[in-house]
């Protein structure tokens, strides 16, 4: 399909501009148009920092600087975007099957909940080995995650039930679950907080080992980076190659062509649904256990929902979520002393406002003809 | 003890909130386009209308402020939805962002802004004087409750019995064949997200000038944008419905409030009074009732054969093959 602008007949441009369907685009093409939208963003982004009353560029320099001018802080960066990958790979398991699982946020909440629930309840005796204590608080919140997720994955799968509206209304039906144990049986003296978790619940930080290693003094990068390291390398080999991915993709791509297939979309609705509540869910762990080391209400700036926009912006690729992560991570770290507050969070619309209407360049390209060829 | 009146009145109040939102998203997803920003826009509206009252003084400049900016929100989903093609899902989530983080960042300061000229209330002469209707509907009620009232007759009369809303519907549901007709699919779908934006600014300066008033960061609005696109289904895209669902969730957040304050409920201590923290439990209905009421609209809509528009959510492209 070809659509023509032509200029008006009493004013005839040498130029025309012809705007056509590609048949195929190169491979490349999809990370140039993202690096070029999301630079478009950041202008915009800097003309309504200048409009609300602040400086671009002195903005932007500074969330630079304090997301990755040293190694103290570029810890603090990988330590940001330890829940985001593994929150970005939750929404990237289920958008890859066209299921928008917006809940990643209350799935997170319900994560480090059950998390805590292993420590407070307490379901392991207090002197448990620190490895048994941090496998049972790791299945535990993979598991409250993936639980919060069933009831929407089921209501889509059987009922056609919308899943945004489902989801959503589950963040805030969590946050009120855990505000109501935090104020409750768990609260430390009537403070809105749980008790600290012992030392047993903490996963491992590079600080700890400042005494073999002097360098990592004072680095707080825990544990949880290498499961969001992990959990991408599983998330890819189950997508890309295993049968089970390519079911997912399959119904994705042509739900009526898989359901000709043969493929049973009922059951793997619920179970991708529940892997991407898992994945957020064992987010939500790795900070209660990796960062906070106690349950409280504010345990998340956002995380779900910017686990949406890591998802798009790594155009559904395990291995490109951690990447954008890490950027993501430094652009809250480095946001957070920004005035007016609301910068980082408008800088995510945004960001993905763009890459989304760049992704038409994927589908069409832009030709300048010479008229009368 | 719990007074029915009451509570039926400020749900009327309250509801109003999400019969805007929701006539307006219902509008939109009428022409085929979803919009799943409207707790961004309804946002970005309750903190322009708010700003606007507390710099001008005029509250009325506010409500045409709100709207506007709202409006501008949608026309950037309808670019890239219509136009440009983009997945009607994400850019909805787009825009709940940058409706959010920008009413955010526009809105810095505005929470300690103090009292300002509101919309006014009054009580209609004749007709609050109806039994049991008139004290909850014309009572003491913000004028734009009784703009509510005019919107969802008209919003049906327009829908089903005048020739524009013949043509909304059939763009709709069946673009192409609209097309050939020589009905402008694009511009159908442009004016009703437009009409969807300026809506759900109206209900964003709804909740910030008359029904809560105040600027409270994103929880002016608490996810009512949310609750007013699961009425729109809720309803099967009816503005009668939409509307009862609409005072069934505003009176639902006035009892909430309600059975936290009286010591003894139902002839038992109440256990939301003594122990404060059970209130959480109550916060969670109308998100949970949302949820219930999908469920149950999804059994009838198996029964009845009811759908959605059936080009909602598909883009459309002149000369491809498709719906």
């Amino acid at each position: 399909m070809a659509v023509t602008r032509p200029a008006p007949a009493s004013f005839r441009f040498p130029i025309s501009v012809r705007i056509e369907r590609r048949l195929d685009a190169p491979r490349w093409l999809p990370w140039v148009t993202t690096v070029v939208a999301v630079g478009v963003a950041l202008v915009i982004g800097g003309i309504l920092i200048k409009s609300a009353g602040g400086d671009p560029i002195l903005s932007y320099q500074h969330i630079a600087k304090a997301a990755f001018g040293n190694i103290g802080v570029l810890s603090d960066t990988l330590v940001k975007a330890t829940p985001l990958i593994l929150v970005g790979l939750a929404c990237t398991v289920a958008f890859r099957m066209r299921l928008w699982n917006i809940g990643a946020e209350g799935q997170f909440y319900l994560g480090a909940w059950g998390a805590s629930a292993v420590v407070l309840a307490p379901l392991l005796p207090a002197d448990a080995p620190r490895v048994l204590v941090l496998a049972v608080m790791a299945v535990a919140g993979f598991a409250c995650g993936a639980l919060w997720a069933f009831l929407p994955g089921y209501l889509k799968a059987k009922r056609n039930v919308n899943e945004v509206i489902t989801t959503l209304m589950m963040n805030y039906i969590a946050t009120s679950w855990v505000l109501f144990w935090v104020f409750g049986a768990w609260s430390e003296r009537g403070f809105q907080m749980s008790p600290m978790f012992p030392k047993s619940a903490w996963l491992p930080r590079l600080t700890d080992y400042a005494r073999q290693v002097r360098a990592f003094g004072g680095l707080t990068l825990h544990l949880g980076l290498l499961f969001g390291i992990l959990a991408a390398v599983v998330v890819w080999l189950l997508i890309e190659r295993s049968r089970w991915g390519y079911e997912i993709r399959l119904i994705g791509d042509n739900p009526r062509a898989a359901g000709y297939a043969g493929i049973n979309i009922v059951r793997n609705t619920v179970l991708v649904m529940m892997l991407s509540g898992g994945l957020a869910g064992l987010a939500g762990m790795s900070e209660i256990s990796g960062v906070v080391h106690r349950l409280q209400g504010a345990i998340s700036p956002g995380y779900g929902f910017t686990g949406i926009i890591i998802a798009w912006l790594a155009k559904l690729n395990p291995f490109a979520v951690i990447l954008v992560s890490i950027l993501f991570g430094g652009l809250i770290l480095g946001g957070r002393e920004i005035q007016p507050s609301g910068i980082p969070r408008m800088m995510q619309g945004i960001i993905l406002f763009c890459v989304i209407a760049s992704d038409a360049l994927l589908r069409y390209r832009v030709r300048i003809v010479r008229r009368g060829q | 003890m719990i007074d029915w009146i009451v509570i039926l009145n400020a749900g009327v109040a309250t509801g109003t909130v999400l019969l805007f939102a929701a006539i307006g998203e219902l509008l939109a997803e009428r022409s085929g386009v979803l919009n799943l920003g409207v707790e961004g826009m309804m946002l970005m509206g309750a903190m322009t209308a708010f700003k606007t009252a507390v710099t001008t003084g005029d509250p009325w400049l506010g409500v045409f402020y709100a709207m506007l900016a709202a409006g501008v929100l949608s026309l950037l989903h309808a670019v890239v939805t219509i136009n440009l093609q983009a997945d009607q899902v994400v850019s909805g989530l787009a825009i709940n962002f940058v409706g959010i983080g920008l009413s955010t960042v526009l809105g810095e300061g505005l929470s300690k802004a103090g009292a300002i000229s509101l919309l006014p209330s009054f009580t209609v002469p004749l007709l609050s004087s109806i039994p049991f209707l008139g004290p909850i509907m014309f009572r003491n009620q913000n004028v734009l409750v009784y703009v509510g009232y005019l919107v969802v007759p008209a919003a049906w009369f327009y829908i089903n019995r005048t020739r524009p809303g013949l043509h909304l519907r059939a763009v709709g549901e069946y673009p192409a064949a609209a097309d050939s007709l020589g009905i402008n699919v694009f511009r159908y779908r442009y004016a009703h997200v437009f009409i969807g934006g300026l809506m759900a600014g109206l209900a964003g300066a709804t909740v910030s000038l008359a029904v809560s008033p105040g600027w409270f960061s994103d929880l002016t609005t608490a996810g009512q944008g949310w609750i007013a696109i699961g009425l729109v289904i809720f309803a099967q895209w009816d503005p009668w419905r939409a509307a009862g669902g609409a005072l069934m969730f505003g009176a639902l957040r006035r009892l909430i409030l309600d059975l936290q304050a009286p010591k003894v409920l139902l002839g038992f201590p109440n256990p939301f009074f003594y122990t404060p923290r059970m209130g959480f439990f109550l916060q969670m209905l109308p998100y949970a009732l949302t949820i219930l009421i999908l469920f149950l609209g999804s059994r009838e809509a198996l029964k009845k054969r009811l759908g959605a528009p059936a080009a909602l959510g598909i883009p459309y492209v002149r000369g491809e093959r498709g719906l």
